[in-house]
């Protein structure tokens, strides 16, 4: 029964995770390193490293991680079926309800005052992920010295390629890494 | 029927590729939608990308998920939601399976290690890029109370790491306020 305790362990998750990605990484780690013994503590920290430097949420990311290693392939599926049917659900009745009222003027009033909030919200992810790239640590310890010129470059000439030519964000993510990764080549970093 | 079926897999399609290439979190994909489904494909607003995103915040599961299914159910109803599910949660569980295999090797790769790297200052510009235009419009907006909003809610969460959740309650309560305070100034003028 090991498929079913995986699967409701990854219900769980995906039920009480409210609030983005990293507020699911100790609810992850409850179940399966502390309530279900499914994992070490190292083998845990790992799966958070490969969850990061990955593309896609966390919580889907370490259900098939978790998935794949307890149990294969028929894991992985269950698992990331866990973790997304409660949101799955949850978000299909928020859906209805959020067309069925939302030319309502008094609803509008009430909704636009949130729109601001999720600009800024938006704003704060970006900025942080800017930093990241660019000084390799977060905005409170950053220091010029450490800039990277290679990234600084790559982020300034995609910004202006977005705002001139509105090219499509993946062919500009693709093609920093792919431009980013034959500089560093070049310049002997490999 | 034909052009139903189309859509479908537009939507499938599109999350495919945006979440293929999304690294950093909820808010980049919701990003990347933007610009995807309101500014290339016309298919919703702005407005409502925004609202889509507030409401999504404040539900449990992933961003990614939940932004899916309501974009999913806007396009295409229940089939749109599952589509654009299915195609939002595959690339990372391919990924994730393949690398399970052999993470040990993932990990160490110096030229894995670089590309990731680079690519967040690609994902940075897009990001800049949506949020320029979606500040101009609540500029645009004119109304001191949303413009100071958006400023105050940007330091909370970005000096004062105050939760994303706190920041979207609050500002349901100041539009509730709003609202409040709108309809007694109508009833005030006999409206």
């Amino acid at each position: 029964m090991l498929l079913l305790q995986l699967f409701f362990a990854f219900l769980q998750v995906g039920l009480f995770s409210v609030g983005g990605g990293y507020a699911a990484i100790p609810l992850i780690q409850e179940q399966i390193v502390n309530v279900h013994g499914l994992m070490t503590l190292e083998e845990f920290s790992d799966l958070i490293t490969v969850a990061e430097m990955t593309p896609g949420p966390i919580a889907i990311n370490s259900a098939t991680f978790v998935g794949m290693r307890v149990a294969g392939v028929g894991g992985a599926i269950l698992c990331t079926l866990g973790c997304t049917l409660p949101s799955f659900c949850i978000c299909l009745v928020l859906a209805y309800f959020y067309y069925k009222y939302r030319t309502m003027s008094g609803v509008q009033k009430v909704l636009a005052a949130m729109r601001p909030a999720v600009v800024a919200l938006i704003a704060s992810a970006g900025l942080s992920i800017l930093m990241l790239g660019i000084f390799g640590t977060d905005m409170f310890s950053a220091r010029i010295e450490d800039t990277r010129v290679v990234e600084l470059l790559i982020f300034g000439i995609s910004l202006f390629i977005l705002r001139k030519y509105k090219a499509s964000a993946v062919s500009v993510i693709l093609g920093s890494g792919v431009v980013g990764t034959i500089i560093y080549c070049m310049l002997g970093a490999v | 029927m034909n052009e139903k079926r189309q859509k479908l897999w537009i939507l499938f399609k599109t999350m495919f590729i945006l979440s293929s290439c999304t690294f950093g979190g909820g808010f980049v994909i919701v990003s990347l939608m933007k610009k995807k489904f309101v500014e290339e494909l016309n298919w919703l607003e702005e407005d409502e990308m925004l609202d889509v995103t507030a409401i999504t915040q404040s539900s449990p599961g992933p961003l990614v998920v939940n932004a899916s299914v309501m974009v999913g159910f806007r396009v295409a109803g229940i089939p749109g939601s599952l589509a654009a599910v299915l195609g939002s949660i595959l690339p990372p569980m391919i990924i994730l399976s393949v690398i399970s295999l052999f993470y040990e090797q993932f990990r160490t790769n110096k030229i894995v290690a670089i590309a990731l790297q680079v690519m967040r200052a690609g994902v940075a510009a897009v990001i800049l890029d949506v949020v320029i235009n979606l500040a101009q419009n609540v500029c645009k907006t004119r109304r001191f109370l949303y413009i100071a909003m958006m400023i105050v809610a940007f330091i909370c969460t970005c000096f004062l790491k105050v939760s994303a959740m706190i920041i979207i309650f609050v500002c349901l309560g100041i539009g509730l306020l709003d609202l409040i305070v709108s309809l007694r100034k109508n009833k005030g003028k006999g409206v």
